[in-house]
């Protein structure tokens, strides 16, 4: 096996590029929460610190960094440390899959806008999901903390019961596209309009959409699915022993992970980072140009997605426990299962 | 040593190291993160076989849903290091020579064996593609069959769980 240095140093190169963005949209989306929480209540929200408070989250990153590290005395002291680390790294993990852009042709070859092109994308996806759990469970265990154990093991069943319908809801979706690559399944949406119909897979799957974006509420923790850190029942939740920047990466990690689920949502329903029109604009303008523009669509997208969730966590209230694990079990799955069968049909009748 | 040899030995060590961790460690919290470990160890295996889904299904399976569980169960039973009970003698002696028995045998099935050696060049057959092919036509009905066994299960569980209706006011 040959180690290629070019390859290495491009793909270290672009882990870098989407790390750093993704942890500077992350921290301006906790800027653009408070804004938007405050348009919808009639406030001002953050506005000292720099013009329309946009210095306000880089104050909150160094206030945390400068806050009194206290790990209690009871805890299981190396979980303790390891439960934000895992959160944060189950965070960005996901982002390795999303193709950013399509591939630039130049004379000395191809880059691809995307870390890891494997075959299983999805799959890994819903694995990366599935780890996030341990995170907020280990946390919430070695704190050693009634609330925070009882606020972990909601989220853990919650996420595990989200997790059913959020498969099967896409189990229908790549009956369509045949292919479990986002690549491809993005590839496979080009442009906007083709043969009569949209190719976006939102207009061809929109049950499966709806369900999958319920699921993904429930999987980010979000109002009104944010039981886990229900303050009325369990005072903060998971991190209630956390402090200083341990605190602060679980927090950020929950931003990060809003913000790559929106891309996933954007990739999977949406068209990634195609647009209408777009065969006209690659022939007009460069390669790079036209890859600049494919992710500034990709990311325009996201963040119209990310404002949605903000606009749904401020407008309704939070669920009961048992509401959420009734519109779970009772509702999604079988929706998912009627969606799945009706796909299938669907398939075998009218596109053959 | 080329980086195949590197990533194999590497995988190899550490999944070795974190299954007997498992059994070694005597706070059940740690064994459960050691058993994930192992997982993720074996799950790198399985990419080196170029058997990218058995590895994904793997995580999401076992390290994802199965261990979860296992650790909720851990957690709200509270164990620990010093509140384990003291095991019986006679137990104790049992298990040590049914473990040593066992021993004996998978050595002594061990040295008449012959180790085949692999083929060394990769195939696909593990790549989902390939994979479901094969599940769905040359053995569909041990797939089939097996689902169905899940579904009883399944059922079972759900019998299990069911709340008592004739008797309303017991606990």
């Amino acid at each position: 096996m040959q180690l290629d240095i070019a390859f290495i140093i491009e793909k270290v190169l672009l882990i870098s590029v989407i790390l750093l963005g993704s942890l500077g949209i992350a921290m301006y989306a906790t800027w653009a929460e408070r804004k938007v929480a405050a348009v919808m209540q009639d406030r001002r929200g953050p506005n000292r610190a720099g013009f329309m408070g946009l210095l306000q989250p880089m104050a909150d990153g160094l206030k945390l960094f400068f806050k009194e590290e206290i790990i209690p005395d009871r805890s299981t002291r190396f979980l303790f440390i390891l439960g934000p680390a895992l959160a944060m790294l189950t965070a960005v993990m996901t982002s390795a899959v999303v193709p950013w852009g399509p591939d630039i042709v130049t004379e000395n070859g191809v880059i691809s806008l995307q870390v890891a092109d494997i075959n299983i994308g999805i799959l890994f996806i819903f694995g990366v999901v599935s780890l996030g759990v341990y995170g907020v469970m280990l946390g919430g265990w070695a704190s050693n903390n009634k609330f925070s154990l009882l606020s972990s093991i909601r989220a853990a069943s919650q996420a595990i019961s989200y997790e059913l319908a959020m498969g099967l809801s896409l189990v229908a979706m790549l009956m369509m596209t045949g292919s479990l690559s986002l690549r491809e399944i993005v590839e496979q949406q080009h442009g906007f309009w083709d043969g009569g119909y949209f190719t976006w897979n939102f207009f061809k799957q929109p049950l499966g959409f709806f369900i999958f974006l319920t699921c993904a509420f429930a999987e980010l923790n979000r109002a009104p699915f944010d039981l886990p850190e229900c303050e009325s029942e369990l005072n903060m939740g998971y991190h209630q022993e956390y402090s200083s920047m341990k605190l602060g990466f679980y927090l950020f990690a929950e931003y990060i992970n809003l913000f790559i689920s929106s891309t996933v949502i954007a990739t999977l329903f949406f068209g990634g980072y195609n647009f209408p029109f777009m065969d006209q604009v690659a022939a007009s303008v460069s390669p790079v140009l036209f890859a600049i523009i494919c992710v500034l669509t990709l990311l325009t997208k996201a963040i119209c997605i990310i404002l949605f969730f903000m606009f749904i966590r401020w407008t309704l209230p939070r669920f009961r426990y048992d509401q959420l694990m009734r519109l779970g079990w009772k509702s999604l799955i079988p929706l998912a299962l009627v969606n799945m069968v009706i796909t299938g049909a669907v398939i075998l009748w009218v596109i053959k | 040593m080329g980086v195949y040899e590197i990533i194999f030995w590497f995988l190899t060590v550490v999944a070795l190291s974190c299954a007997l961790g498992v059994i070694l460690s005597r706070n059940p919290v740690n064994s459960v993160l050691f058993l994930i470990a192992t997982f993720f160890a074996i799950s790198g295996h399985y990419i080196l076989l170029n058997a990218q889904f058995l590895a994904i299904v793997n995580i999401i399976v076992y390290a994802g849903a199965i261990m979860v569980l296992f650790l909720f169960v851990i957690m709200l039973m509270n164990l620990n290091a010093d509140t384990e009970p003291q095991k019986n003698r006679l137990v104790q002696i049992a298990g040590a020579i049914s473990g040593g028995t066992l021993l004996l045998v998978i050595l002594a099935a061990l040295r008449t064996s012959t180790i085949t050696t692999l083929d060394q060049t990769s195939t696909d057959i593990g790549l989902i593609k390939n994979l479901g092919k094969t599940l769905f036509t040359q053995f569909v009905l041990p797939f089939e069959i097996s689902s169905v066994l899940f579904l009883s299960a399944m059922i079972g569980a759900v019998v299990i769980g069911k709340k008592e209706k004739e008797n309303p006011l017991a606990p």
